[in-house]
């Protein structure tokens, strides 16, 4: 089976583990992800901060070629791309004055029926039917999952339920057999996009989500959007000096995790190129018979 | 010849701004009939009635239409002039200019046009209206009040003391309602058991009251001075008559985990229970859902075995009285929004976030913890405690725009009798505004601000999670430049949003009146009918009509009782004529009509022969039991029923006035 994907800028990026486990998990379900050909910027944050036509016609244009292909859906794994491309989704569907509009922007005549779907989605329909099944080696680790604001927000668009405390990423993980914690910062905001211009404020944020997901005896914290995962992975040694600690629990993307449960290679899951070293003992000794991770690039914290 | 008089009212600027009044008059002076015509400010003034009534004798006028509000507002005022003028109320009409024109138009040549269009319909109708004579009948004095609280309570002893009738009826087994679950009332700070408490034994003992406790209206047929209420007496599995009250059943029953209401779910009680030490009646009811008796087949029994009167009596049935009544009051109180409401604050997970009716248990002398200010999770003396204000309330994203009104005055009261039991302790208290209008409110506040040195945070409450035993309120301080502000408290209080029962759509069904977006009754009118519903003989009080505290519900509750006295002063009423009416010689006796009826209105007569022998029936209304809603009207096959007032040719005429060539001409 084919689905559209729309890596989005990131996946090829700081969250190309992302990419290739995604990629690896959906190879195990017979599931091909197609890019989208010539896809362009979501827009994510700059557009719909300052102009309400880009903000739409550069999703609607991805949206758009992926209709040409023949997708009914596309995979977006990153939040903020999936909040982009869902809005002008929903906002075209419902008001056809704008997607007039926006289709003589974009010279493209379309219906807006590709429907973006965000990796939890994904999951949700087409690995988790399964996946209980083609579990090789069961996780044994307690796992703070956290969200941040984009993938369930905002409320009245994405219809979530219990938007304050999702717990749709606790569903799948237990079928591998992991404990989900019961915690208290799954959807407060890691400091997204401040990463780069204020970087102590993400120290200050993210420290807070790390520190409780510590307190409450997690191994691991898992993710599924690459800006949560690079401000809580990669800006961890500038949190760890602001907060005068040495924080060392890793931070996985769900796919990883579920790569792992389906007893994949870590290396093909992009397990080596964490800046928080993702230590083969603790899957050991937690009972993953994991192969060694090469840890090239990681960095001791 | 008819000779109709047209009154065009400005109503200040309300029609004047929109329509140009002066013209509408000039044009209905050219409509067909009309003798007289003219515009004036205020028509329901006294100049203006004395206007209308000058006419109709100088002009020997048959029939008037004023063109004005809707005549919900005013049509018995203007049928009361056109009768002091000596002309047949009935003659009267109104073209409602305001509310079907100028209210939902701008200001253009058009509307104009409208208007003079609506006032030519209600000229062409009442050229066919006949003179009707209004309809006597009887009014049984006695009053039904549904719900047994604060308002139930005064309504039933104003009306009882001013020597009528009064059934109650309350669907839990105590009357008292959410009032005698508080413990201090606000501004005073007086006992709230204390001066309820005396009130429902008098109603208990009143000679002119009959209290049926778990109880429930079944259904209300009938109108203003003859209703029929239908009451459920649900089987309470215990004789009244012959308890003493001892107690022993509640303290031998080995049921004791149900959660238990009156303490706002922070204690328990057993399966078969008297809900306060000082309920009303005080004699217990068993709780069938609960009871090993009822849930296992006869397993248990304990009760019965113990009682020393043999007052136990699993036999018994529900069952159901009929009663007649002249009036109802509706006193069913309301309901709050529970901790689980509140994503941000954990969906009631967290025991030690709790409602404000539950601090009123804690802070209660009756309650479970004896009036000690101890905590859910582990019965600690809380030493921070945090209270948040429109928690649910003035929030429209969580579909509640309206202000509570009460949360603003028992959080203060809340925080004040923490820190008088709690020396040491710290009470914050985040808010959106204070709204502490009424007599002596804004005092009570700034005590708790300034003696009692509560802490008062302008801000919302945007998370609350537990972190080591605690739990961390993270706020804004809007005062101090949105400054953030973190509180580590040990017990957070809600000031949840007052919401309607649960009960309350239901209930108006059966009542057959309206109520609001939020499920809240609706009053006739928000300002001049505030205790009276759209249904005639029907009041309100009290909170199930909008969250208000006691002085309010109080208030209420004596002007729906004097409402009722006032209706029970007379012997008899008078009602519009207004009802549907049937030509035997075409009706073939098909009875649809009978059974669209809503008010079961529709008897069947016989048609007899000289010798006797019946040769077909044909329906009859009762002009007693008959609404004149046109159900009836609009379903008979041979079109053999019509309504007085609003007969088919009337209504004919009105649409037909309007294809002409002169309203062609607007088109």
């Amino acid at each position: 089976m084919k689905i559209g994907f729309y890596p989005g800028c990131s996946l090829e990026g700081t969250a190309r583990e992302y990419n290739e486990s995604l990629k690896e998990i959906s190879k195990v379900f017979k599931i091909e992800l197609e890019e989208i050909i010539d896809w362009n910027c979501c827009g994510a944050t700059a557009a719909h901060s300052l102009n309400k036509d880009l903000a739409l016609a550069l999703p609607a244009r991805s949206l758009a070629l992926a209709e040409k292909q023949g997708f009914n859906e596309i995979v977006v794994p990153c939040a903020a791309c999936y909040s982009r491309l869902f809005t002008a989704y929903s906002e075209l569907n419902s008001e056809p004055e704008k997607l007039e509009k926006i289709k003589e922007i974009i010279q493209i005549d379309f219906k807006v029926t590709s429907k973006p779907i965000n990796v939890l989605e994904f999951i949700n329909k087409y690995i988790k039917p399964d996946l209980k099944d083609k579990i090789k080696n069961k996780i044994n680790l307690n796992i703070a999952c956290y969200y941040g604001c984009l993938l369930v927000r905002p409320p009245k668009l994405l219809a979530v339920e219990r938007y304050e405390d999702p717990m749709i990423m606790e569903e799948i993980i237990k079928i591998t057999g992991a404990k989900p914690l019961d915690w208290a910062f799954k959807t407060e905001c890691c400091g997204a996009g401040l990463s780069v211009s204020k970087t102590d404020v993400v120290n200050k944020l993210s420290g807070k989500i790390i520190d409780d997901a510590i307190n409450r005896k997690a191994d691991i914290i898992i993710v599924a959007c690459p800006m949560c995962q690079s401000n809580l992975d990669m800006r961890r040694k500038s949190i760890n000096t602001y907060l005068n600690k040495k924080l060392d629990i890793p931070v996985l993307f769900i796919t990883q995790l579920i790569g792992k449960a389906l007893g994949l290679d870590s290396n093909k899951l992009g397990l080596q190129r964490h800046f928080v070293k993702v230590s083969p003992e603790l899957f050991m000794q937690k009972g993953i018979s994991s192969d060694s991770v090469s840890n090239k690039i990681g960095v001791e914290v | 010849m008819s000779r109709i008089g047209v009154f065009v009212c400005h109503c200040g600027e309300n029609i004047g701004a929109t329509v140009d009044c002066a013209e509408v008059a000039k044009m209905a002076k050219d409509f067909p009939g009309v003798a007289f015509s003219i515009d004036y400010k205020y028509m329901c003034s006294d100049p203006g009635q004395t206007l209308i009534k000058e006419a109709i004798k100088e002009h020997n006028l048959t029939g008037v239409v004023v063109a004005a509000c809707s005549p919900r507002m005013h049509e018995p005022t203007f049928r009361k002039v056109a009768a002091e003028a000596g002309l047949n109320p009935y003659l009267c009409e109104m073209a409602n200019l305001r509310e079907h024109c100028s209210w939902v138009h701008y200001k253009d040549k058009s509307t104009t046009l409208k208007a003079a269009e609506l006032v030519r319909m209600l000229v062409e109708k009442v050229k066919l209206n006949t003179p009707l004579y209004p309809i006597k009948v009887p009014v049984t004095k006695t009053a039904l009040v549904i719900g047994g609280g604060i308002a139930g309570i005064q309504t039933a002893l104003d009306i009882a003391n001013s020597g009528h009738k009064v059934i109650m009826v309350e669907k839990s087994p105590s009357i008292g309602g959410h009032m005698s679950q508080l413990s201090e009332t606000f501004p005073t700070l007086d006992c709230s058991q204390c001066i309820l408490t005396p009130r429902m034994v008098e109603v208990a003992q009143h000679p002119n009251i009959t209290l049926y406790t778990y109880a429930e209206l079944e259904s209300l047929d009938g109108f203003i001075g003859n209703f029929k209420a239908t009451i459920k007496l649900k089987a309470k599995s215990v004789d009244h008559s012959v308890c003493n009250g001892c107690g022993e059943c509640s303290a031998k029953c080995p049921i004791k985990k149900i959660p238990d209401e009156f303490n706002a779910g922070l204690g328990t009680r057993p399966a078969i229970y008297v809900p306060f030490p000082q309920a009303v009646p005080n004699k217990p009811v068993i709780d069938r859902d609960n009871c090993t008796y009822f849930r296992k087949n006869g397993k248990c029994g304990l009760c019965e075995k113990i009682c020393p009167t043999k007052a136990i009596d699993f036999s018994q049935k529900d069952e159901f009285i009929t009663v007649d009544v002249g009036a109802v009051v509706v006193t069913t109180g309301f309901d709050i929004k529970g901790t689980d409401f509140f994503p941000e604050y954990g969906y009631g997970k967290y025991k030690d976030i709790i409602t404000g009716l539950q601090f009123e248990r804690l802070a209660s002398a009756s309650g479970p913890t004896l009036g000690e200010i101890r905590r859910p999770s582990d019965g600690k003396i809380p030493q921070n405690i945090v209270f948040i204000s429109c928690a649910g309330s003035r929030d429209p994203a969580k579909g509640i725009d309206y202000c509570s009104k009460i949360c603003c005055m028992y959080l203060a009261k809340h925080a004040m009798l923490y820190k008088h039991k709690v020396h040491s302790g710290k009470a914050s208290v985040f808010y959106m505004d204070i709204r502490a209008g009424g007599k002596t409110y804004e005092e009570f506040v700034r005590r708790a601000i300034e003696e009692d040195e509560v802490n008062y945070v302008r801000g919302r409450v945007s998370r609350i999670y537990e972190k080591d035993g605690k739990l961390i309120v993270k706020g804004v301080d809007t005062l101090l430049n949105s400054y953030p502000v973190e509180i580590e408290a040990d017990m957070v209080v809600l000031g949840t949003a007052g919401i309607a029962n649960p009960e309350s759509e239901s209930l108006a069904q059966k009542l057959h009146i309206s109520y609001d977006q939020y499920h809240f009754f609706a009053e006739a009118h928000p300002k001049l009918r505030p205790v009276e519903t759209n249904t005639a003989g029907i009041m309100l009080a009290g909170a199930c009509q909008f969250p208000k505290d006691i002085p309010d519900s109080v208030s209420q509750a004596s002007g729906a009782a004097s409402k009722v006295s006032a209706l029970f002063s007379q012997n008899e009423l008078t009602r519009d004529p207004l009802i549907a009416f049937v030509n035997k010689n075409t009706c073939v006796g098909c009875f649809m009509c009978q059974s669209v009826c809503p008010y079961l209105a529709i008897e069947k007569e016989k048609i007899k022969a000289k010798d006797g022998s019946v040769i077909r029936e044909v329906a009859k209304i009762n002009p007693g039991l008959c609404q004149g809603c046109g159900t009836c009207v609009a379903l008979c096959r041979s079109k053999s029923i019509d309504i007085n007032g609003y007969s088919h040719k009337q209504v004919y005429a009105e649409v037909m006035s309007l294809f002409n060539e002169r309203s062609l001409e607007y088109v």
